[in-house]
C-alpha cells in the first residue's frame, strides 16, 4: 500500500517522508485527534493550520513522539517515517527525535553558551570524533540556521542573552545540527517581532532544500508564505490537506473556507 | 463589534469632575490606607520580639563569655619542688607555696588582707593540685616564672558579674563574706580580674556542681559529627527521592499516596522520629547510646522530608520548556534531567538542605529520646570514627542540660550557648543565601 503511494508520488518527483494513516490521540477520555491521514513530502515545507485547539500542535508532536512526556496521552494508528513505524515497540524515540527534530513555540535556549547549545545535540549522540569536528558542526549549523554571523565571534556567552529572533535561530540551528531529516516547527514565529519573523521564515525556505519542514501556525498569512503544501485541522479532524495555493484560492470544504475567511476560529 | 450595535443598559455616566473623589473610591482608598495600618502594625510587632529576643540573649549570654581569673606569677625552684615532692601532703605543700606567692605580690601592691587557705579553696579550688600537675608535665619550667590564670570559682565570678552581692550572701562551705573582702583586695591589687572565656568555647561539660569549668566545645563536635551523618544521608537519598518522582514517576494514586505522606512527614512532632529512633535504631538494632551516629540517623529521618520538598519545588521551578528542548534534540530523559534540569534546579536544592541541616541542628527533642541529653561530655571523641560512636552531646541537648541545672552559673552557660548555637545558625543561612545568589541562573 505503502509502495504503491509512493509509485504515484514519484511522478512529481517528492518522495513521502511521514505518512500517517488513520491516527487517533487520546488525552485520558478526551478524543483529540481524529481518523488523521496525511502524508509528509520530503523536500518540502508542510503547513498544518486551524483555530485553537484543533489538534494541530498534538498532531505535530506525535511526529516525533513527544507526547511519550504525557502519561495520560494515547496514539493509535501508524505514523511511518521511510515506511518504518515510529510507533513500533523497537523504536527508541531518543533516536527517532535525532532524525526528527524540533523547534518550539518560545525560544528556549539551554541557559549555556551559544556553542554548547548548538554542540549539546552532536555531543550527545558522539556525531563529532574530536574539537574540531564538533567546530566544524556547530559552524556549519549556525551558518544553516542563517545565524553565523551574527554570533560568530562571541560563541561562548550565553544563548540566552540573545534577542528573541536570534534566540529562535539558534534553536533552529541546534535542531539541524544532529542532522535530522524532519525538521517540526511549533508555531515558530509566534513569539517573534515582524522582522524577526521574516527572518525566519526567509530560512525556512532555505532549510527545504534538505530538510522536510512541517510548521504549525496562527498566521494564514504565514502558512501562505511559506508552505507548499497545507492541511486544516479542526476539531481534531483533518478537513483539508493539498497545495497551499489551491487550499487558499479554491477550499473544498465549506470548513476550510470559513477559516480562511476568518468567519470560524 | 461596536457599542454603538450593542444595547446598552442606561448606566448613569461619571459627570462629577476627576478632581472630587467620590465616597465609593474614598472608601476603597481608605480600606487601602488600613490594610497598610495593619501590614505595618504586624511587621513592627514582628521586629520588636525580634529585638527583645536579641536584647534579652545578648545581654544574659555575654558575660558567659567573660570569666573571672586569678593571675599569680610564681616560681618554683627544684629545690622547693623536691621539699615538697618529700612531705606527706604533696598539694598541701604546693598550696602553700602559692599562697606564698600570693602574699608577696600583695604587699608589692600595697595591700593587706587576711586569709587562710580554706579560703583560697573556696575561691579557687584545689589549687596545689593544678600547679604540682603543671611541674609535672613541663618539667622544663622549674625555676623560670610562670604566669598562672586560675579560674575563680563560679560564685566569686557571680559576684564580678552582679549575680552575687555582699547583701544576698549567705555563708556557705562555697563562700563566706569574708572571701569577698579578699576579692576586693585582690582586685584592687590587680591580681583578680575578668578575661575571655576561651574554655567556654573550646572546653566541655563539667559536673553539677563546677559551672565555671563547663565548656561548649565537645557538643560542638558532636553537633558536626551529626550534621555529617544527616548531610552524608539525607542528600542523597533526598535528592534521588525527589528526581524519581517530579521527572520519572507515572501519575497514579499510589504516586498521589507517597506525596501526601512525605508532605505530612514533614509536619510530623520531632519528638516521634525520636522515639522511632530510640526503638529502631538502638533497641533493635543496638547502636550505642547517647551516639552521635544515632542522633544523626534520627536528624535525617526527621531532614528528608524538607530536603524532599524544597528539591521538587525547584525541579517544578525549572521550565518545561528547557526539558522540551532536551528531549527535542534527542535527549534521553535521564540525560535532560542531569544535563539540564539539575544544574538550573541546584541552587534552590542547595538552599532546602542547608536550612534542613540547620533545622536539625537546633532539634532537641528527638535527642531527648537517644539518650544525648544530660549526658556530661567530659572530653572529646578521640578520633573521626569515635567522633561517631562515642557517647556526646549536641549544642541544643547541652543547652537544655545546663537550663535544667540548679547552680544559677549554668543557667548563664545555657544562654551563652544558645549565642553559639545562632552564630552556626545564622553562618549556615548566610552560606544558603550566597549560594542562591551565586548559582541563580536568569532567564
Amino acid at each position: 500500500m505503502n509502495d504503491m503511494t509512493r509509485v504515484e508520488r514519484a511522478v512529481d518527483s517528492k518522495d513521502i517522508k511521514i505518512n500517517a494513516k488513520k491516527v487517533q490521540v487520546y488525552y485520558g477520555d478526551t478524543h483529540a485527534i481524529k481518523d488523521v491521514d496525511v502524508a509528509i513530502e520530503d523536500k518540502t515545507v508542510t503547513a498544518f493550520i486551524g483555530p485553537s485547539g484543533c489538534g494541530k500542535s498534538t498532531f505535530l508532536r506525535c511526529l516525533n513522539r513527544m507526547n511519550d512526556t504525557i502519561d495520560i496521552c494515547r496514539v493509535e494508528g501508524d505514523i511511518l517515517l521511510d515506511g518504518e513505524d515510529i510507533y513500533d515497540k523497537r523504536v527508541d524515540p531518543v533516536q527517532l527525535r535525532a532524525k526528527v527534530g524540533m523547534v518550539f513555540q518560545k525560544p528556549n535556549p539551554f541557559p549555556k553558551s551559544i556553542y554548547d547549545n548548538v554542540a549539546y545535540g552532536p555531543r550527545i549522540h558522539g556525531l563529532a570524533k574530536n574539537k574540531a569536528e564538533l567546530d566544524e558542526i556547530v559552524e556549519k549549523s549556525l551558518r544553516r540556521g542563517a545565524i553565523w554571523d551574527e554570533v560568530k565571534d562571541r560563541l561562548d556567552t550565553p544563548g540566552t542573552g540573545l534577542s528573541g529572533g536570534q534566540q529562535q535561530r539558534l534553536c533552529i540551528a541546534r535542531a539541524v545540527a544532529t542532522e535530522p531529516e524532519v525538521l517540526l516547527m511549533d508555531e515558530p514565529c509566534s513569539a517573534l517581532d515582524p522582522i524577526a519573523t521574516a527572518q525566519v521564515e526567509e530560512l525556512i525556505d532555505e532549510l527545504r532544500s534538505r530538510y522536510s519542514v512541517v510548521i504549525v501556525t496562527h498566521s494564514m498569512q504565514q502558512a501562505a508564505r511559506v508552505s507548499q503544501k497545507t492541511a486544516f485541522f479542526h476539531l481534531g479532524n483533518l478537513v483539508e490537506f493539498g497545495e497551499t495555493g489551491q487550499i487558499f484560492t479554491n477550499p473544498v470544504d465549506p470548513r476550510t473556507e470559513s477559516y480562511i475567511t476568518g468567519r470560524i476560529g | 463589534m461596536t457599542d454603538a450595535s450593542m444595547d446598552s443598559p442606561n448606566t448613569t455616566r461619571h459627570a462629577t469632575s476627576l478632581m472630587a473623589t467620590d465616597a465609593r473610591t474614598k472608601k476603597r482608598a481608605n480600606a487601602e490606607k488600613r490594610f497598610r495600618a495593619y501590614g505595618i502594625v504586624a511587621i513592627a510587632t514582628g521586629l520588636f520580639f525580634l529585638i527583645v529576643l536579641f536584647a534579652s540573649i545578648l545581654s544574659q549570654g555575654i558575660p558567659a563569655f567573660q570569666r573571672t581569673v586569678v593571675s599569680v606569677e610564681f616560681t618554683l625552684s627544684p629545690a622547693q619542688r623536691d621539699e615538697a615532692e618529700g612531705t606527706l601532703f604533696k598539694t598541701k605543700a604546693y598550696s602553700d607555696l602559692f599562697i606564698g606567692a600570693l602574699n608577696d605580690q600583695l604587699t608589692e601592691s600595697g595591700v593587706t588582707v587576711d586569709f587562710d587557705q580554706d579560703a583560697i579553696e573556696r575561691l579557687l579550688g584545689k589549687v596545689g593540685g593544678t600547679i604540682r600537675t603543671f611541674y609535672a608535665d613541663n618539667p622544663d619550667k622549674l625555676g623560670e616564672a610562670v604566669q598562672f590564670d586560675l579560674a575563680a570559682s563560679s560564685r566569686v565570678d557571680g559576684y564580678f558579674k552582679g549575680r552575687v552581692s555582699r547583701d544576698t550572701l549567705q555563708d556557705s562551705r562555697f563562700l563566706q563574706l569574708s572571701d569577698l573582702d579578699l576579692v576586693d583586695a585582690l582586685k584592687e591589687a590587680g591580681i583578680i580580674k575578668q578575661a575571655f572565656n576561651w574554655p567556654f568555647i573550646t572546653g566541655a561539660d563539667s559536673g553539677v556542681d563546677n559551672p565555671g569549668g563547663a565548656g561548649i566545645g565537645a557538643s560542638v563536635v558532636g553537633s558536626f559529627f551529626m550534621m555529617l551523618v544527616v548531610l552524608a544521608l539525607s542528600l542523597p537519598i533526598g535528592v534521588a527521592a525527589s528526581i524519581y518522582l517530579e521527572e520519572f514517576a507515572p501519575q497514579n494514586r499510589f504516586t498521589d499516596l507517597i506525596e501526601v505522606n512525605i508532605s505530612n512527614l514533614a509536619a510530623v512532632p520531632s519528638i516521634v522520629f525520636g522515639i522511632l529512633g530510640l526503638a529502631v535504631f538502638i533497641q533493635f538494632m543496638h547502636l550505642p547510646q547517647s551516639a552521635p551516629l544515632v542522633g544523626g540517623l534520627v536528624l535525617t529521618l526527621m531532614t528528608l522530608p524538607t530536603i524532599i520538598i524544597s528539591t521538587r519545588a525547584s525541579l517544578k521551578a525549572v521550565p518545561p520548556s528547557i526539558r522540551d528542548a532536551a528531549l527535542g534534540v534527542g535527549a534521553s530523559k535521564m540525560q535532560a534531567v542531569f544535563h539540564h534540569v539539575l544544574p538550573l534546579a541546584a541552587p534552590g536544592i542547595l538552599t532546602g538542605t542547608i536550612i534542613g541541616l540547620a533545622q536539625a541542628l537546633g532539634e532537641t527533642a528527638p535527642l531527648l529520646l537517644i539518650g544525648m541529653v544530660g549526658f556530661v561530655a567530659r572530653g572529646y571523641p578521640d578520633g573521626f570514627v569515635a567522633g561517631f560512636t562515642e557517647p556526646n552531646s549536641a549544642m541544643p541537648a547541652q543547652i537544655y542540660t545546663w537550663a535544667a541545672r540548679a547552680d544559677v552559673g549554668f543557667y548563664e552557660k545555657a544562654w551563652g550557648g544558645i549565642i553559639i548555637l545562632l552564630m552556626f545558625l545564622l553562618t549556615m543561612n548566610i552560606i544558603a543565601i550566597i549560594l542562591r545568589r551565586r548559582f541563580e541562573r536568569r532567564w
